[in-house]
């Protein structure tokens, strides 16, 4: 398989980047994305040149490390996978694939297409934990009954794996997704209702200093989620940060 | 309270709540229209009604004005705050793939209906408040059919009050149900709200172009 390559290629987060042509030969059907990458490094290696630096750690699609825009959308043409999981068999020879960085402000890019995702650790960091005091005889949290639709609900909302393919695929860039699936998966349990208020407002706030966009609910976050998080979430931390802010 | 005021979900909150006092506010103006073609003298007689009682004019009429002004000023507000959250824009960014059009461009559907909004503000508003307070004419109550009929004479007119119908429709077509959405509400009744919404977004807007078609192609014979 022959390729056209466009990547952003960008110094260091001060220098100004820009897409750089490349043409890649040999690729195989059965090549993931990121192989795909590692040849194409290889070869400007051994060349003398600069390798393309880009974000990968398990190659399993579930460690939420790797982020790339794929031809206009968030981890590639396929849904419900990240970019480690999308083979080269989605491509046909002669395809020209643009491959760029997440684009928000606040996924400043720090190296070609790596981004700082930092901002999602300050949103985690203003209350996406629960205060428990641990001993070495924890209370089973098992002797608490929960019912199961909730349970399954906040399971599905701690799948969220922090990627953010959803700011990258809203035309916001909106972190909307994110904060409510972190908000979520501890609002539906018991544990997690002690500090409710104070997560919800804690993080939308932390959401809003990091300067990311508003929600105009077109849905581009759930469609392009890796692990399919839903809209229903918004719309719970909406209701979350409304209930808490009237409670003052 | 105060993190209320400067916090995105809130700015959301006020679009969406007067959004729905907007969409509330169509369907009474559709009711109120309608009747313009049904019988002429309930037109007239409502007309008159919001014409000259002291509370649609001097409480309901300013509210109205109000949920207009910040609708839109927020609306480009956030829109601003947006287009600054990307930064550097996407040499390729595919939006069709994930997102309707509709919902992608309601900024572009809402500046025509504002454009609209002038233009109408303009052929009906001004001309009642020029009627009633600069040429002091005395009360009236059977000249807004009429009145009505022939400001759709023209056919440059009727066709703008059409397009920017369709354009309407468009708006509503996403902006009613995420109403609720940005309100938190998202539960088993959603399927129906989407459902209620999606055909007021079509009968409402389509029902005015109909008015405007209506009276355009059936002018008064003197």
């Amino acid at each position: 398989m022959k390729l056209y390559l466009k990547i952003w290629r960008q110094k260091n987060a001060e220098s100004k980047g820009s897409m750089v042509e490349y043409t890649l030969d040999g690729i195989e059907n059965d090549m993931s994305f990121l192989e795909m990458l590692d040849v194409l490094n290889e070869g400007l290696i051994n060349k003398g040149e600069e390798p393309v630096e880009f974000d990968h750690d398990c190659r399993e699609g579930i460690c939420g490390t790797c982020s790339l825009m794929i031809n206009g959308r968030p981890h590639g043409p396929d849904s419900k996978i990240t970019v480690c999981q999308l083979h080269m068999r989605s491509f046909n020879d002669g395809d020209t694939i643009v491959i760029e960085p997440w684009r928000a402000k606040a996924f400043p890019v720090i190296k070609d297409l790596i981004v700082d995702r930092n901002s999602f650790d300050r949103i985690q960091q203003a209350g996406g934990y629960i205060s428990v005091n641990t001993s070495g005889r924890p209370v089973d949290a098992n002797a608490i009954p929960i019912e199961k639709d909730l349970a399954d609900a906040s399971f599905n909302a701690a799948t969220c794996i922090g990627c953010g393919a959803c700011v990258a695929a809203c035309k916001n860039a909106s972190a909307m997704l994110f904060t409510s699936a972190k908000v979520s998966q501890f609002a539906l349990l018991p544990q997690g209702r002690v500090e409710a208020s104070e997560r919800v407002l804690n993080m939308v706030r932390q959401m809003d200093l990091e300067g990311f966009g508003n929600c105009t609910n077109t849905g581009a976050c759930e469609v392009e989620c890796p692990k399919g998080i839903s809209l229903e979430n918004i719309a719970r931390m909406n209701r979350e940060y409304l209930s808490a802010s009237v409670k003052g | 309270m105060s993190g209320l005021i400067s916090s995105s979900l809130a700015r959301k909150v006020v679009m969406a709540l007067s959004g729905l006092f907007l969409v509330f506010f169509l369907a009474q103006h559709f009711t109120i229209n309608i009747t313009s073609v049904i019988d002429p003298e309930t037109f007239n007689a409502w007309s008159h009604f919001m014409g000259y009682n002291p509370i649609v004019q001097y409480a309901l009429q300013p509210v109205l004005i109000a949920g207009v002004i910040i609708h839109f000023v927020m609306g480009f507000v956030l829109e601003l705050q947006n287009r600054n959250a990307r930064g550097i824009n996407y040499v390729k960014y595919k939006g069709s793939a994930n997102a309707p059009w509709v919902s992608r461009n309601m900024i572009w559907s809402g500046l025509v209906v504002l454009a609209f909004l002038g233009l109408h503000f303009y052929d009906f508003w001004v001309h009642e408040m020029s009627y009633k307070y600069v040429a002091m004419l005395p009360e009236d109550p059977t000249r807004y059919h009429a009145e009505t009929v022939e400001k759709f004479a023209p056919f440059w007119r009727t066709v703008i009050y059409v397009i920017s119908f369709v354009l309407l429709s468009l708006h509503l077509w996403h902006g009613f149900a995420s109403s609720f959405q940005s309100m938190g509400v998202n539960n088993k009744y959603t399927p129906a709200i989407k459902k209620f919404a999606k055909l007021f977004a079509v009968v409402i807007p389509l029902g005015f172009a109909f008015i405007a078609l209506y009276h355009h192609l059936n002018p008064i014979t003197h």
